[in-house]
């Protein structure tokens, strides 16, 4: 295979010896993997999740929905999220006016400057 | 008959997709069988024919058609007066380009619907639309007319708009679809002022006559404002990109797979306008940076508005903002530094070619993206991701296209958005450190909220409520296969590419007097 | 500056369209402003063909000097075609909406945002 270097002007980056390093770790990762044990041991208790002796969750309470990952980032950009996303307001006037506004600028900035 | 295509190629383009449109409600009545192999033979032989033009414009030059003369190549008949009177094709390395991979992606989503509609009703209507989008795409990327340009930017639009709105889904499509061709039809009127203005001026619409008589008068600024506002409103750059995530969260999912080529399309129109028509006469560094902070603006919003969004498809919309501002950065970088040979050698080009690549990539992988988020629609009925779980257990391949996509609008080797965004970090940086590390920011951003989806749709146990979501069909397993395939096989081979396409499109574009030559036969 | 008026005509055309765009809610009315900026494009458009004294660009009887040029002709008359294409298409969305919303309000019509 001819090496497929690809040049950016400041350096290189080829792809083909990185994928031949990311086979060789998954190589060593199943090489690992295949010195565990087989399977738990079929009592069908081992096998349980243990969470502080409470039960198991139902599938729906068990999985973490969309809104709740990256609640953290949000929150901790809230000054800027509560300036920006009121902007989207759906209406199609500000859309307009944005365009507007926007060729404005552009204006002045090609124009006069 | 090789010969003639080959000769013919530029009118073949648009006249087939054209013809396959308007023949559909005809060839519908013979049944569903019949339109969809219509559709797909049209569909391919448009990207056959696609291929081959951009086989000749790169093995011989820039190809010239014009139309209605003896001659195509006759673009100055004896009796013009040194003018080219008729509409006029060019198609240059960058054309070709555009139209290669939009044709291509337009046969991927025309594949993808013989699935995903096969319930629905008015198909005769749906596969001539997106025909007609085709053309429209194709024809703004070929075309050497100003006039022509909008009036296939028209057909763009209408067909786009009536596209978004098609599945009226209690009229919340139809809202969308309004407002994208309300505001798409206001820009293109803006567009067609600035090329009266041109018009008035230089008392010619050929986009190379226009450029050798170039003078930059007062009247060439408004209409150079009118055209980047209007094209980059098309090209949904921050802060023109509200219609972005309303239209593209309401089209059916191979709709806006190909709506993204489409507003690629207005990103070739405002490249073509600024480096062909204007060029070097035009005041580069302020309009480079003007380009350059719409491209920021639209990486920086784009992503931070991508991360709060519950829509799994209106994400994506924003995610596409986001994406194109990375291709507006680099092309501005190399409009910035257009007159200075010194810094266009040392890292304008790249940043060009960087995104002009990143143009590819983002139509393979966000097409991906788009298809998988339809699959899932499709299997569940809800875009909602907090309504979504565990569906990794039940769409295996879907999951492993989403994952191929996923990694490559982040950057991640050895996918192909690595390799564009690679390029153009390294030239960013030269030109201007902070930029880049904005750059990287919101590729990280990007991954990030990638994660999320992910985990919020595919991981986690099995959810009872999606039971009897099972795979989706194999057309579209197939279209989603060769759009990870070759996000795969770009990411690998990159420099191949970027040395027999990208660079020639790169050139094609920073190369004003080659473009001016083409028509006027080396003068 | 008489000659010019067209072209004042035109711009101030493409305002008042704007302006309409901007201020008015019903959508019907929204669309009307659009087709006035069309209107004003068009005007503009036809306008920079016209020569003072010109005749008809028809090329069997016409003198040798001095034709209108009929690029512009049909141009205008293509966007004509093309901006009745696009009104009937958006009139046909906001009768859609006015079915299904039971408005026809722009500030209503919001239910696709953030």
């Amino acid at each position: 295979m001819i090496a497929e270097t690809l040049y950016t002007g400041f350096g290189a980056w080829n792809p083909v010896i990185w994928l031949v390093a990311f086979v060789v770790a998954l190589l060593l990762a199943w090489a690992i993997q295949r010195l565990g044990e087989p399977d738990i041991p079929g009592d069908g208790e081992s096998g349980k999740s243990y969470i502080s002796g409470n039960d198991e969750p139902s599938p729906e309470d068990g999985h973490i929905g969309g809104s709740n990952l990256y609640w953290g980032f949000t929150e901790a950009m809230k000054g800027y999220y509560a300036r920006v996303i009121p902007l989207h307001t759906g209406c199609l006037t500000d859309y307009v006016l944005w365009f507007l506004g926007t060729f404005a600028l552009l204006f002045i900035f090609i124009g006069v400057i | 008959m090789m010969d003639f295509i080959i000769a013919n190629a530029p009118a073949l383009l648009i006249a087939l997709p054209m013809l396959g449109a308007f023949a559909l409600p005809l060839v519908g009545r013979l049944g569903d069988s019949a339109r969809t192999g219509w559709v797909l033979g049209v569909g391919l032989i448009t990207f056959v024919i696609a291929a081959l033009l951009a086989w000749t414009v790169l093995s011989g030059g820039p190809v010239l058609y014009t139309f209605g003369a003896a001659s195509p190549a006759d673009a100055l008949p004896a009796d013009s007066g040194g003018i080219p009177i008729r509409i006029v094709f060019t198609v240059d390395a960058m054309s070709a380009f555009m139209a290669v991979f939009a044709s291509f992606v337009g046969f991927i989503t025309c594949l993808y619907s013989v699935a995903s509609e096969r319930r629905s009703s008015g198909k005769d209507g749906y596969y001539a639309l997106m025909l007609l989008l085709l053309v429209g795409i194709l024809g703004m990327v070929c075309t050497g007319d100003l006039f022509n340009f909008f009036v296939f930017l028209e057909i763009n639009s209408l067909a786009g708009a009536a596209l978004v709105a098609y599945r009226i889904d209690k009229g919340v499509s139809v809202e969308a679809g309004l407002k994208y061709g309300f505001l798409s039809t206001l820009a293109g009127l803006m567009v067609l002022y600035a090329i009266a203005l041109l018009y008035g001026q230089y008392d010619s619409l050929n986009m190379a006559v226009i450029a050798s008589r170039m003078s930059y008068t007062m009247l060439d600024k408004v209409a150079l404002a009118l055209f980047v506002a209007g094209l980059a409103l098309k090209a949904g750059a921050v802060p023109l990109h509200f219609w972005t995530p309303d239209a593209y969260s309401m089209a059916p999912g191979a709709v806006t797979a190909f709506l993204v080529v489409a507003s690629q399309a207005g990103l070739y129109g405002l490249f073509r306008i600024l480096f062909s028509v204007y060029g070097l006469t035009l005041s580069y560094v302020t309009v480079g940076w003007a380009v350059i902070i719409l491209g920021v603006l639209s990486m920086f919003v784009g992503v931070t508005m991508a991360i709060p969004q519950k829509d799994v498809k209106r994400l994506m919309a924003y995610h596409a903002v986001s994406q194109s501002g990375y291709m507006l950065l680099g092309v501005g970088v190399g409009l910035v530094v257009l007159g200075d040979a010194a810094a266009m050698d040392a890292f304008g080009r790249t940043a060009m070619e960087g995104g002009i690549f990143h143009i590819v990539n983002h139509a393979m992988y966000k097409g991906l993206l788009f298809l998988t988020a339809g699959a899932i629609f499709l299997q569940t009925g809800t875009r909602n991701l907090n309504k979504m779980g565990g569906l990794g257990h039940s769409m295996k391949w879907t999951m492993l296209f989403f994952i191929i996509g996923a990694l490559a609008i982040a950057g991640i080797p050895p996918f192909n958005g690595f390799a564009s965004k690679l390029m153009i970090y390294e030239s960013v940086f030269a030109f201007s450190p902070v930029i880049a590390v904005i750059a990287m920011v919101v590729s990280i951003l990007t991954l990030a909220s990638f994660v999320k989806v992910f985990h919020a749709i595919f991981m986690g146990p099995e959810q009872p409520r999606h039971a009897d979501a099972g795979e989706v069909p194999k057309p579209m397993l197939a279209a989603m296969a060769v759009l990870a395939l070759l996000t795969i096989l770009m990411g690998v081979f990159p420099e191949q590419i970027v040395t027999t396409v990208i660079a020639p499109a790169a050139d094609a574009l920073i190369d004003q007097s080659a473009y001016v030559a083409t028509v006027f036969g080396g003068i | 500056m008489i000659e010019n008026v067209p072209f004042f005509c035109a711009g101030l055309l493409v305002i008042i369209g704007l302006v309409v765009i901007v201020t008015k809610k019903d959508l019907i009315k929204m669309v009307m402003g659009l087709a006035l900026v069309e209107a004003g494009v068009n005007l503009l458009l036809v306008a920079t063909g016209y020569i003072s004294g010109g005749v008809a660009p028809i090329f069997t009887n016409a003198p040798s000097t001095d034709m209108v040029m009929p690029t512009v002709q049909a141009m205008t008359l293509t966007n004509i075609v093309i901006g009745i294409a696009t009104t009937a298409l958006l009139l046909s969305f906001v009768l859609v909406i006015y079915k299904k919303y039971g408005t026809r309000d722009v500030t209503e019509m919001r239910r696709l945002k953030e």
